[in-house]
């Protein structure tokens, strides 16, 4: 059939690129009795309408579907910062606010590993354990043994990738439920990191070496807040009209101006306020900078690359996924290697916290603290969903709650049970949500 | 049909256990034809399909395309020669939005980030000259009818380019418009020279659409008719196996004798 040409065929479509799929011939080529038929636009679609009153409206309509978002978790932070602010005003000071800043990047760093986890369906039960584990790493390394401290930190960073990847295999290929794999590590690098410390248990950093100073540097120059402030606003400004404008240029839908310049005045008194109570005190600290650039290059990937899509993929359906072609083990792999280097970085904020690696470090709370973070945050237990921006606000709900009870000099026993109640709370509204989404056809 | 198909099965047999699910099947598609592939619950239809697929492979046999012999181990290897599926669970992440669940796996970049706006719009044009009617090719997938998740499911199959199209039961869930528009769809894809397989139990869409229907009954083929010399009676006979007889064993015969 091919050679006698007896059908015509303008060219190989196996040949042609996607890129030049979309030609007016082929499959594509215009359905001249239905395209004529049908309109373009769905009468039954809710268009949104133009400006501050149809974002209103569609906000009203997002949050009776059960889209919460970030929602209740802005509100929590916003009761809570009420409640201590008015209970003990050094709480609500500047000098607390930006150390609290600093203290909730370590478990903020690992609670992005967790984001990502998560995004699976899955979990990481062993992150506390791999964060104590490579600040003993570093500090081992580092201060016992007189390593160069860039070649410890990597080797710390690359300990926690590869412990990423001996979990990943297991669950990926081998087949045992990431529960079991990452609890069994939770147990397993939590002994070698004893194994590693030896027998005096703590090793103190040197206090200049680069972990240290990742914590303790802080930019005093008021410019230093100001215009990292006003970078984050200019570029978010630029790269949302950049894309209206693009959007605009191919024909398709695009954000109306006013909704531009409502989401960046927002975030403009946001980022100006954190600024300015920096400057009120010593000013914009390196951890905080470290990660927010973190949150902003993973939220990215995660959002704007196909590996990010393939991770969501695999959270709403893993068959689904696996039928698109996707390479499953490998990003099952990846996302865990990546959950416990980033379990790595949190643990040498950690480490840099309390200037030592101990027999401590990674224990107690950490664990649940991280991943409370990232759901409380916003991120569903339950796969799919979630951003990196969720591991701020989680880590900021839960630093609030220490730092404020520790103002109060209410006890560990009290801090406990509050943090438990609101890791509960927020899985309650999580499973609501989703319910809700499911009834209004979202989930 | 004259010419070489370009997807031909020789002789598939696979075994699950103890069930002989499919023996010695033959089966072929040439290039700008609709074959059916018809047969009762448990017959070996998706069988046969999840062995073309990548999805299992086939204890015996060879499956050829464009005349030579190839193994597809994997659904990749399948969607790399050209062969692509729509299953019946359809397979679309719920949480990704329509453009999302069309582009998923073979996404368009620029500069290495996904390019949103090209495949926004490329899949605005798709889903119009398709005439299919989605709300928005922005809302989640969870928030698509039935019928709107079938139809995308299908754009999704033809964003690959590829030669032949296997739909497996494309209309079972779908309403009379719909249903219609699915039709038109594949009568769409025979004109511009794809080999369609479209796996059904409704009989007027097969008799619709179908150049070559086979028939398969319990794991074997049962003949292969020519529509047009065919009646709707003695397909459901060949079916449900009322008619086993010399002459639809010559008449397929006479079909798979010509390559």
């Amino acid at each position: 059939m091919t050679d006698d040409g007896s059908t015509p065929r303008s060219d190989d479509p196996s040949r042609r690129h996607p890129e030049d799929f979309m030609s007016t011939d082929g499959v594509n080529a215009p359905v001249p009795v239905a395209a004529q038929a049908t309109p373009a636009v769905d009468p039954r679609l809710i268009i949104q309408q133009e400006g501050v009153a149809g974002y209103l409206k569609e906000f009203r309509r997002r949050l009776g579907s059960g889209e919460l978002g970030s929602l209740p978790v802005v509100l929590a932070l916003i009761v809570i910062w009420a409640v201590f602010g008015s209970l003990n005003s050094t709480f609500l000071s500047a000098q607390n606010l930006s150390n609290l800043s600093q203290q909730i990047v370590g478990t903020g760093m690992i609670a992005i590993g967790v984001v990502f986890v998560l995004l699976l369906g899955e979990i990481d039960l062993s992150v506390g354990s791999v964060s104590g584990l490579c600040a003993a790493i570093f500090a081992v390394m580092n201060v016992t043994h007189g390593v160069n401290q860039w070649v410890a930190l990597l080797a710390a960073l690359v300990g926690g990738a590869i412990v990423g990847l001996i979990q990943g295999l297991f669950f990926a290929k081998v087949g045992v439920p990431a529960f079991v794999v990452t609890l069994a590590g939770n147990l397993a690098w939590n002994g070698l990191m004893l194994q590693i410390l030896g027998a005096n248990g703590t090793v103190n950093l040197s206090g200049h070496d680069i972990v240290s100073r990742l914590y303790t540097t802080i930019y005093g120059q008021v410019t230093a807040a100001y215009g990292l402030a006003l970078a984050g606003v200019v570029l978010f400004l630029a790269a949302a009209l950049q894309e209206a404008n693009r959007r605009r240029r191919a024909g398709v839908p695009y954000r109306p101006l006013s909704d531009i310049v409502l989401r960046t005045a927002v975030l403009a008194v946001i980022a100006f306020l954190a600024a300015y109570t920096l400057n009120q005190y010593k000013g914009l600290p390196l951890a905080l900078l470290i990660f927010l650039i973190f949150i902003v290059v993973l939220d990215f990937v995660l959002r704007r690359t196909s590996y990010g899509r393939q991770i969501f993929a695999l959270g709403g359906n893993i068959e689904g996924a696996r039928r698109a072609g996707i390479n499953i083990s490998w990003i099952r792999i990846s996302v865990f290697m990546i959950a416990s280097t980033m379990a790595a970085v949190g643990g040498l904020f950690l480490a840099a916290q309390i200037q030592s690696a101990s027999q401590t470090s990674g224990g107690g709370n950490l664990l649940m603290n991280c991943i409370a973070a990232a759901v409380i945050g916003g991120t569903s237990l339950f796969g799919g969903r979630g951003k990196t921006w969720s591991a701020l606000l989680g880590a900021l709900v839960i630093g609030s709650i220490q730092s404020g009870m520790n103002i109060e000099g209410l006890s560990n026993a009290i801090q406990f049970m509050v943090t438990g109640a609101v890791l509960l709370a927020a899985v309650v509204i999580d499973s609501l949500s989703r319910r809700t989404q499911k009834a209004a056809g979202r989930a | 049909m004259i010419g070489e198909p370009v997807l031909a099965l020789r002789g598939i047999s696979k075994r699950f256990g103890a069930v002989q699910a499919l023996t010695d099947i033959e089966l072929e598609v040439h290039q700008g034809e609709v074959v059916a592939l018809v047969g009762d619950n448990g017959a070996g239809k998706s069988t046969l399909v999840k062995s073309i697929a990548g999805v299992n492979q086939p204890d015996e046999g060879v499956i050829e395309w464009e005349g030579k012999p190839v193994t597809i181990h994997r659904p990749q290897d399948a969607q790399q020669l050209g062969i692509a599926t729509v299953y019946q669970d359809l397979a679309l992440c719920d949480n990704l939005d329509v453009v999302g669940n069309l582009f998923l796996g073979r996404e368009i970049k620029r500069f290495g980030v996904l390019n949103e706006v090209a495949m926004e719009k490329r899949s605005r044009t798709l889903l119009n000259t398709l005439s299919i009617r989605i709300p928005s090719v922005r809302i989640p997938i969870a928030s698509l009818s039935g019928g709107q998740r079938q139809t995308v499911a299908i754009a999704r199959s033809l964003v690959g380019s590829p030669k032949v199209v296997i739909l497996d039961e494309p209309t079972a869930a779908l309403g009379v418009e719909q249903t219609a528009q699915v039709l038109d769809l594949v009568e769409r894809l025979r004109e511009q020279g794809l080999g369609v397989i479209l796996i059904s139990h409704n009989m007027a869409d097969v008799m619709a659409v179908a150049d070559r229907i086979a028939v398969l009954r319990l794991g074997r083929n049962n003949g292969v008719f020519d529509r047009r010399s065919t009646s709707q009676e003695e397909i459901i006979s060949a079916i449900t196996g009322a008619t086993d007889n010399a002459v639809t064993r010559r008449k397929a015969r006479g079909t798979e004798g010509t390559e």
